[in-house]
């Protein structure tokens, strides 16, 4: 479980976070959710420790984060995949090599094990055979599915996925929404997915967070966030014609 | 950017990565060394052999060339031309790894990615380019006894004297001290501009040409105060 505890953060006189609090739970897929510029983006950051915050705490199952040195740091970080919105791979490494490239640098295995290991990862996301791939070769449905076999290798124990749907096509889009899924369920990891893509919201979440000018503006989960009465949580949902059109046809409007 | 410092934690990729580094930096950079310093050595041969006439001796051609190759030549312009080469690539390397989100991957696997990236390139650049000098001297002076000889200027006597004449070995450990610093300027600049990108390509465009002109700007300021301070 993560807990975010009165998150605040700043960037020249303009507050992006205002004293955010949350908790992602263990097996869950926890959506934070709202518009570009929200805030989302950083308070992910905050939490994995890629921006400092000015004030609050960042608890890894009950381990505060923000108060560690960066030794401490390391071995928490060892616990975490990240799944970037562009990818974030190593262009100059194979796809084979982005995969072991965190095993190397922190297990003990050996070659044959490591090797075993991106079979399997790579098996995992469904692209067996494509090892010897460099990243530019690949589709951008492909490259995402590739960041998630990293994120998974050393089996972390938190994933974070930032916006892991942007820029893919709606069927691909699923398939790494329902592979998300799976391996949170499969090993039971904290998983936590920035996204402002509806359709992942419904498919996907366990949890959502909706985040409004730098504040958690809805907590709940899917069921509950159909029927908000907030007015800016339904101006976000249902900005898309195709999403009012549910809502009038669906029975969300008659509960 | 104290964290380059750090230790890395594999020894062996580490030891790749600089391998690596020295192949980018050294092997990949001989070629314009080398033509820079034959072209440069041939001309400056030619050029001391125009403005020499009358009571000037004709082993000045040989002195000058080795003067010039060894004291600004080879260690303070070889530097200035691989700034552009070497810096471009290590700040738009790094400025696109940033960018791309490459360099936050790493930090989230629990990677010192200033030690893993730019320490290796300090100690390639700190190895590397000395070696590439010491080239540069000897491919510029041996290119320009070969033009004397091959145009008459000079005769193979006169410009072996002119070599060894008022020989101090002091200057070619000059030179040495001058190159090394540089080196370092060149690299830790370039690394800091490349690493500090924000933004997206015309971010990175900006940090490579930064990266060569303030190498090159500080390296020229350096050279006047080593000049300073070990010739005078």
């Amino acid at each position: 479980m993560i807990e975010v505890k009165n998150i605040s953060k700043s960037f020249g006189g303009t507050h992006v976070l205002k004293d955010v609090s949350a908790t992602f739970e263990k097996g869950k897929v926890n959506f934070i959710i709202g518009r570009s510029g929200s805030g989302k983006s950083v308070l992910t950051k905050c939490t994995v420790g890629l921006l400092e915050p000015d004030l609050g705490h960042v608890f890894f199952d009950g381990r505060d984060f923000t108060t560690m040195n960066r030794k401490e740091r390391k071995e928490i970080r060892k616990e975490i995949g990240m799944l970037f919105q562009g990818g974030a791979l190593f262009d100059s490494m194979t796809v084979s090599e982005n995969i072991k490239f965190p095993l190397k640098m922190f297990s003990d295995m050996d070659e044959t094990r490591m090797s075993a290991r991106v079979r399997d990862c790579l098996s995992r996301v469904e692209l067996e055979g494509q090892g010897d791939k460099f990243p530019a070769e690949l589709s951008g449905g492909m490259q995402k599915r590739v960041g998630i076999a990293r994120a998974i290798s050393m089996n972390p124990k938190y994933l974070f996925c930032d916006e892991p749907n942007s820029g893919l096509d709606p069927q691909t889009a699923i398939v790494i929404d329902n592979l998300i899924l799976d391996i949170t369920n499969e090993y039971g990891m904290t998983t936590v997915v920035v996204s402002h893509d509806m359709n992942s919201v419904i498919e996907a979440s366990d949890t959502i967070h909706f985040i409004h000018n730098g504040e958690i503006a809805f907590k709940g989960d899917n069921a509950d966030m159909m029927v908000s009465d907030s007015q800016t949580l339904n101006d976000f949902i249902y900005a898309s014609k195709l999403m009012q059109k549910l809502r009038d046809t669906s029975s969300y409007k008659n509960k | 950017m104290a964290t380059v410092l750090h230790r890395p934690e594999k020894g062996k990729i580490f030891r790749r990565q600089l391998v690596k580094e020295m192949s980018i930096i050294g092997i990949e950079s001989i070629g314009i060394v080398a033509l820079l310093s034959v072209f440069m050595g041939a001309v400056m041969c030619l050029q001391t052999a125009h403005q020499i006439s009358g009571w000037i001796p004709v082993y000045t051609i040989g002195f000058t060339v080795r003067q010039t190759m060894i004291l600004e030549f080879s260690p303070t312009l070889i530097p200035v031309i691989l700034a552009g080469k070497i810096g471009s690539n290590i700040a738009s390397q790094l400025g696109t790894m940033r960018v791309t989100e490459q360099i936050d991957a790493l930090e989230i696997m629990g990677v010192n990615s200033a030690g893993f990236l730019v320490l290796p390139k300090i100690i390639a650049g700190f190895v590397c380019i000395p070696v590439l000098v010491i080239m540069s001297m000897a491919l510029g002076v041996s290119s320009g006894a070969v033009i004397a000889l091959i145009t008459g200027v000079s005769s193979m006597a006169d410009f072996e004297y002119g070599l060894q004449v008022d020989f101090a070995s002091y200057d070619v450990v000059y030179a040495l001290i001058k190159t090394t610093i540089f080196a370092l300027i060149m690299t830790s600049v370039s690394a800091y501009h490349g690493y500090y990108t924000s933004g997206g390509a015309i971010e990175v465009a900006k940090s490579s040409t930064k990266a060569v002109v303030y190498s090159v700007v500080i390296i020229m300021l350096t050279n006047l105060v080593l000049t300073k301070l070990l010739l005078t």
